[in-house]
């Protein structure tokens, strides 16, 4: 069976299961006794073992497999979890991940079969299991029929139905005993119909209707006419008594639409009690059936792959259900677009209308009513695009647990503002640059434990990670409250490194010394770790954020703490700007990146180092005439008074000498083709309400 | 615009726009052609190569602007009444547009009709190495640009003929 179409569907599930598992054994390490995360973890194991039978990989089949009979041991109360074992899971999920990732790369899991791994899954449950218990093979044999009979169960606790839970009147029972007596076959069903279907009834009418054509349903809960009047959740279950296959029975189910799969096993009806708890009716069978029934009931691995795929998302106790669409981000980017085209041709039908004196207040209205539309537009398009940052802060907690015993640290890591959202390409960016200053703090931050006490400082170290949005920016917060930046021992390292003379390092103030430390080749561990100090250092933290039109700055005290932050615009595309006029040229600057607009009469000028400066209330601001930035004439007399736009870069403040002032607007950003993307002072253009073109001025690099 | 046609021999037919810079004709492959577009006003980018003009809005797109003159080492442009922007379509699928002083006509060649440069013809003057061949058509001869080396960043490129 082809199933590379299936594959990105696979990579995206598999991906979801792996963060949950790691989240939830996480959880599990504090809390051993926490039924729903045992819970979870074993519903994600199980699906992560069917979607990669479905998809025919073995290996990741069997490591999974063993990871789940070890949770429906857990389950059934015959093991615990010790702290000991943690590790042993952990490990598996890391063997998990390197199959996805093989996966990802080519499509192959490798070879590696992590036998060892396998191996102390195994004593995990023998250890756990009770002197009645027989050795290792009786063992698996056990839980094995135990592990669908817990996972039945499942469902029928969850408001869901289940063909083994159906109760049966006597009149019902002796009916099918006696059709069994005729050699007449029984099937369980359990149909389970997609949470999106409207006509919920209709499906179950259309699988009954189908049904009735081969056999005879007995009973079904609910009963018929509930299932006519909608009254159930997602799945019903059913008794059919038949003369076909269980096959036949299946395809029939399944070929009604908008019915996501069915569980069908051979129905007992001495087996079926009318009262008895439903976790013991498997049990109740002889050894033979519960060995067989239960296997193709317990969940739907192997038949179709878009059934694999599924079976994870059966409606099992998901806490909340989530009503999404899976849409591929290029078909975002089109439609981002076209929300761009729309807010020129708005802005173009402004400035005409501006300009052919069309100034019927109807027309104005119109416009107006035209601009919050595709304001409102430009927003909804962006929310979409917007995902919460959690998916790139979940894999952290690991990471610090996994430093705390390779550093030999006691560390804590805790965050605030899981939720806030930001654009799909800036959190895919993200990760790597937050992981590197997590890693930092980490590595650099946190004095050692003995340090610590001597500072008086408590023993856990803290290091937190705090996101929120703020204004039209994202600013992401990463600090520890260890030893702080030593701005003399930055200075000495940049020094000895070539990076500065000693010179220039003697005019430095504390602050530009702890800037240093972005600069490239830049590495201030004493010797290189496996942590940090790989070459990768704080410059491409910047470079990659700078890249997402972000900024990263360092707040330090020496002995408190040190925090990173970094700012990110909400959006890429489009942005409010401030049009100016240099020279004869039109150009924006980001709204982001403005603090504040003055008029500057040549007499404030001062000079200090020969070089142009202005005194704004208090603060020395070094002035950047643009028009010989940008190598353009000013049109301005100057005697006249400057208009100064203060821009901010981090903590830095600078005046821009511009020539004239037109207004606040939305732009749309357009990158600049090939052979002009040269000029390090643009970031882009936009095409202005008339055609014509401005270039946005990327202050960043002015400064 | 008139259309001249070779019909003296069979084989496969490749129109050309026959544009003029300085006192040459030059053909373009029709294939490479995106639009022509009337002279509009060019916005200026700072600090980049002096030859590339800046850049103009395309159906709202930014495309780059580079004068032909400038890279074959001629007088800057003259912009009259009869300049055209050019608007090519690189292998790579980016626009470009390139000033040209006049456009001609649409000439169809007979590919037996055009002679390839040689390698050793191209190290001659400055806007040889522009020229990826020579078409024979009944009015004369047409040097058809070699496009790839026209928007190549590159001062020079001496690269095989992409215009016949």
């Amino acid at each position: 069976m082809d199933v590379s179409q299936y594959l990105s569907v696979f990579l995206d599930e598999a991906k979801e299961h792996l963060q949950s598992l790691n989240d939830n054994i996480m959880v599990l390490e504090q809390d051993p006794e926490n039924e729903d995360c045992i819970n979870e973890i074993f519903r994600s194991a199980h699906s992560m073992k069917g979607m990669a039978g479905t998809m025919g990989y073995t290996r990741m089949q069997n490591l999974t497999h063993d990871m789940e009979d070890v949770f429906s041991d857990v389950r059934a109360g015959k093991i615990k979890i010790q702290s000991a074992d943690i590790d042993v899971l952990l490990q598996c999920l890391d063997a998990i991940q390197e199959y996805v990732d093989n996966i990802t790369e080519n499509q192959d899991e490798g070879t590696d079969e992590h036998q060892n791994i396998i191996k102390s899954l195994a004593d995990i449950r023998n250890g756990g299991a009770n002197g009645g218990e027989a050795a290792a093979p009786a063992a698996d044999a056990k839980p094995k029929a135990d592990a669908p009979a817990a996972d039945a169960a499942a469902p029928g606790a969850d408001g869901t139905t289940d063909y083994r839970a159906i109760k049966l009147d006597p009149s019902v029972k002796s009916t099918l005993e006696e059709a069994k007596a005729q050699g007449k076959k029984l099937y369980g069903i359990t149909v389970h119909i997609q949470e999106s279907c409207i006509l919920k009834a209709a499906r179950g009418f259309l699988v009954f209707k189908g049904l009735e054509e081969i056999g005879e349903i007995a009973v079904s809960d609910p009963n018929t006419q509930d299932i006519e009047d909608e009254k159930f959740e997602y799945s019903f279950s059913l008794v059919l008594i038949t003369d076909e296959s269980k096959e036949k029975v299946e395809e029939i189910v399944k070929s009604v639409s908008e019915v996501e799969g069915c569980e069908c096993g051979e129905f007992d009806p001495s087996g079926a009690k009318s009262s008895e708890e439903k976790e013991e009716a498997p049990a109740a069978n002889t050894p033979a059936p519960a060995a067989n029934t239960p296997a193709p009931a317990a969940n739907t691995p192997a038949p179709a792959a878009a059934k694999g795929g599924n079976a994870g998302k059966k409606p099992v106790g998901k806490p909340v259900v989530n009503r999404t669409v899976r849409v591929d981000i290029d078909k975002l980017d089109v439609l981002m677009n076209l929300v761009s085209e729309l807010i020129i041709a708005k802005n173009s039908l402004i400035s005409a209308a501006n300009t052919s004196g069309v100034s019927n207040s109807n027309v104005n209205e119109q416009i107006e009513y035209l601009e919050s539309v595709t304001t409102n537009l430009h927003e909804s398009v962006m929310k979409v695009r917007m995902v919460p940052i959690e998916s790139v802060l979940q894999k952290f907690p690991r990471m610090i647990r996994d430093l705390n015993k390779t550093l030999g640290k006691k560390m804590e890591l805790t965050m605030t503002g899981e939720d806030t959202e930001m654009d799909r390409t800036v959190v895919d960016e993200i990760g790597d640059p937050l992981m590197h200053l997590i890693r930092n703090s980490a590595d650099h931050g946190i004095e050692s434990a003995e340090l610590r006490a001597q500072r008086g400082k408590p023993e856990v170290g803290q290091i937190f990670l705090h996101a929120f949005q703020d204004g039209n920016s994202v600013v992401i917060e990463v600090g520890d409250d260890g030893n702080g930046i030593d701005a003399e021992a930055v200075k000495n390292k940049a020094i000895e490194k070539g990076v500065v003379s000693p010179e220039q390092a003697a005019l430095l103030t504390e602050k530009q010394c702890v800037e240093l430390l972005f600069h490239p080749g830049f590495s201030t561990a004493k010797q290189v770790s496996e942590i940090s100090g790989r070459g990768v250092g704080l410059d491409v933290v910047k470079s990659k954020v700078e890249s997402l039109s972000g900024e990263v700055t360092v707040k330090t005290k020496l002995g408190e703490g040190s925090t990173w932050i970094i700012r990110l615009p909400l959006t890429l595309a489009i942005i409010q700007a401030l049009m100016v006029i240099i020279g004869e040229e039109k150009y924006a600057i980001p709204l982001d990146s403005i603090q504040s607009i003055e008029d500057v009469s040549p007499s404030d000028l001062k000079f200090v180092e020969n070089k142009e400066v202005i005194n704004l209330r208090g603060s020395v601001l070094p002035l950047i005439r643009l028009n010989q930035v940008l190598d353009t004439e000013s049109t301005k007399d100057p005697n006249e008074d400057m208009v100064v736009v203060i821009a901010r870069k981090g903590d830095q403040l600078a005046g821009l000498v511009i020539d004239e002032l037109m207004g606040q607007q939305e732009i749309v950003i357009k990158p600049l083709g090939k052979y002009t993307n040269k000029c390090k002072l643009i970031s882009g253009a936009t095409i202005l309400g008339d055609g014509e073109i401005a270039l946005i001025l990327d202050t960043n690099s002015i400064f | 615009m008139n259309e001249l046609r070779d019909t003296s021999e069979v084989g496969e037919l490749i129109q050309f726009i026959v544009i003029k810079i300085d006192d040459e004709q030059y053909g373009i492959n029709i294939k490479y052609i995106d639009n022509i577009v009337r002279m509009q006003q060019i916005t200026r980018v700072p600090k980049v190569d002096p030859y590339l003009k800046g850049v103009i809005n395309i159906r709202g797109e930014i495309v780059p602007v580079m004068s032909v003159r400038m890279k074959m080492g001629l007088d800057e442009d003259v912009i009259t009444g009869k300049s055209r922007i050019i608007i090519l379509k690189t292998s790579e699928g980016d626009l470009v547009g390139i000033i040209v002083d006049q456009v001609n006509q649409v000439l169809t060649l007979d590919v037996n009709n055009i002679e390839k440069m040689r390698y050793d013809d191209k190290k001659g003057s400055d806007n040889a190495k522009f020229v990826g061949g020579v078409g024979h058509y009944e009015g004369g001869l047409v040097s058809i640009l070699d496009l790839d080396a026209v928007v190549s960043e590159k001062e020079s490129k001496e690269k095989a003929s992409n215009a016949s």
